[in-house]
């Protein structure tokens, strides 16, 4: 018999009330985790849906100056300033397309055909050349578009001109230069005649050795921008780690909310433990005149605050593995993010806060108890 | 040298109203083996004197030793430890742990003081030699008759080996013939035992089992 033991029981004495307590840190719990999984999973589809990591330099005109076009002799100022690097100016716009009598709308996006495989994969049929009229179709296009005739080999009516789709694009995922997976893709010669414009909106510099991006970029800043800003210039690492940041603190927000609820839980325990005080303070007297010490009459309550969030922090992980297969499963349409080590983490938060949260409540009452007068606490009817 | 010695104590519990005086100056010495009634009206200071011997509360001014410490000076820790090694309380409506047996409350004091081995062992010898059978020793206070719980509450008392026994209205629960049955436990304790009892009482038939009876008015000892 231990004052661990002496806790134990008292909770036990009270069992539907201690039941009630630990639900409030089992909602709590499952609160944290399953919001932070949640959170989490979408950081992690995130990084599953971006394809290119961080090899990009992205060039775009500076807003106000030239119309928010790159000229020709702009892309060939960058690519002398990138050395071997490639650089694969491109233009796009939304345009409405039709095959047969099937109207609807797609992005264009035109690029030097001569560029086109540096960027591109084809999964089948070919590239097309800048002259013949061919286009090449988005995985995504291709796959939502094969019952209105979209495919290899069909003619698609672009604008007023009509294209032959020479090849399907192999599905690239979402990119912060390009989007294709839905898009068709025709070469700049042809969009050039087309629309009647020489000049690009923007253009990617595919950087060879990942390590070399900062030098690339200082390369064309120092070129273009050496008296007034002509471009910006944004490397894609940049810009996952805002993106990244971005469902961080989503995540935090999440995670914040079910901490919110794991206050509850504490004001609940508070609760639960100043009523167990108040009920027992002869008992305390008794306990304190036979010679048990303030610390040791602390300690037994503190115990009990630390059982009811043991308690609730073991179930509401149980139940958190549960809810957090259902938040991935639903929310995010794929479990496996649940077994992610970052996700797991988030469980053992809950868990860690549910405990915490209750000893943290239990320290007040426990004080209270511990503090008692031993004389008016053994006239206490 | 006397297990309680009292000098000059004075207690004064100050109020808005005006200062109460419980304790005037009392002077006491009590011995080893002694059994000592103390008596008094209410308001007489009873209480008081029976709190500072136990212990629960300091007095305003004065010289108070009991088991050969003074007790000017100690702070709260020093107090309870001083009533965990050498007092041992029996109360008039006996107080046991309700969330512990019979014998786990007896065993509890022996935990307090961190002994490890021999608790359980200790604590059915003492229950035995208050009178309470082995079937009892399981069950939970409630489920014992209030002689029953005051013996045990005497075997609480006693199972540490205290200096001596504090008892306040010990019979003042129970009917006349468990009452006297209780009495006749106490009065054992001390002439078998050597065990020095003090006891607080109302009841001018319990100064037949007493060596002495000090009596208290007004906060004086008066003879």
């Amino acid at each position: 018999m231990t004052f661990f033991d002496l806790a134990r029981r008292n909770v036990t004495r009270h069992w539907l009330r201690s039941s009630l307590a630990v639900i409030g840190i089992v909602i709590g719990v499952i609160a944290i985790a399953s919001l932070g999984i949640m959170g989490n999973s979408i950081g992690l589809m995130f990084d599953d849906m971006v394809s290119d990591v961080g090899d990009t330099v992205i060039v775009s005109p500076a807003t106000g100056v030239g119309g928010g076009k790159l000229t020709e002799r702009q892309v060939s100022d960058i690519a002398r300033a990138v050395g071997s690097n490639d650089v694969i100016p491109f233009s796009s716009t939304g345009e409405r397309i039709a095959v047969g009598d099937k109207e609807s709308a797609a992005m264009i996006y035109a690029i030097p055909a001569g560029d086109i495989p540096s960027l591109l994969e084809v999964e089948s049929g070919s590239y097309p050349k800048d002259t013949g009229g061919g286009c090449l179709i988005g995985s995504e296009l291709a796959a939502n578009s094969r019952e209105n005739g979209l495919k290899l080999g069909a003619r698609v009516r672009i604008g007023d001109e009509t294209l032959r789709v020479v090849g399907v694009l192999k599905e690239r995922g979402m990119g912060f230069d390009i989007n294709p997976d839905y898009a068709i893709v025709v070469p700049y010669a042809w969009y050039s005649s087309h629309y009647d414009e020489d000049d690009y909106d923007q253009a990617i510099v595919k950087v060879r050795d990942v390590n070399n991006i900062d030098a690339v970029k200082e390369s064309i800043e120092q070129k273009m921008n050496r008296r007034e800003d002509t471009v910006t210039v944004m490397d894609t690492r940049a810009i996952l780690e805002s993106v990244f940041a971005a469902t961080e603190s989503i995540t935090v927000f999440l995670a914040g909310i079910g901490a919110i609820s794991l206050l509850v839980a504490g004001v609940s325990i508070l609760n639960v433990m100043l009523m167990s005080v108040t009920e027992r303070i002869k008992e305390i007297g008794v306990l304190r005149s036979i010679g048990t010490r303030r610390g040791e009459v602390m300690r037994m309550f503190i115990y009990e605050a630390l059982i009811l969030g043991l308690a609730g922090a073991l179930i509401g992980g149980a139940l958190s593995f549960c809810t957090g297969y259902l938040v991935t499963a639903v929310f995010v349409q794929n479990p496996d993010y649940l077994f992610d080590p970052t996700s797991l983490l988030y469980i053992v938060f809950g868990m860690l806060f549910g405990v915490i949260t209750s000893v943290a409540s239990g320290l007040y009452p426990a004080w209270k108890a511990a503090n008692l007068n031993p004389i008016q606490a053994l006239r206490h009817e | 040298m006397p297990v309680i010695s009292f000098e000059n104590v004075r207690k004064v519990y100050p109020l808005p109203a005006g200062d109460v005086v419980a304790l005037a100056g009392v002077d006491i010495a009590i011995d080893e083996g002694e059994f000592v009634l103390i008596m008094g009206p209410s308001g007489s200071g009873k209480s008081t004197l029976l709190n500072i011997m136990g212990s629960l509360d300091v007095p305003t001014s004065g010289e108070v030793t009991i088991a050969g410490n003074k007790i000017s000076g100690m702070d709260d820790d020093d107090l309870t430890l001083l009533r965990r090694d050498h007092i041992g309380f029996v109360f008039q409506q006996f107080n046991l742990i309700p969330l512990l047996s019979i014998v786990e409350n007896v065993e509890y004091p022996l935990i307090l003081k961190g002994r490890q081995n021999g608790t359980r062992e200790r604590a059915e010898e003492v229950l035995r030699a208050v009178g309470i059978t082995e079937t009892h020793f399981t069950h939970k206070p409630g489920e014992l008759s209030g002689g029953q719980q005051q013996r045990v509450a005497i075997a609480r008392a006693l199972v540490n080996d205290p200096d001596f026994l504090l008892c306040d209205e010990p019979t003042g629960n129970l009917d006349s013939k468990t009452g006297t049955a209780i009495m006749t436990l106490l009065d054992r304790m001390n002439r078998e035992e050597g065990k020095t009892v003090v006891m607080v009482t109302h009841d001018p038939r319990m100064t037949e089992y007493a060596d002495r009876t000090i009596r208290l008015v007004d906060g004086k000892v008066v003879e």
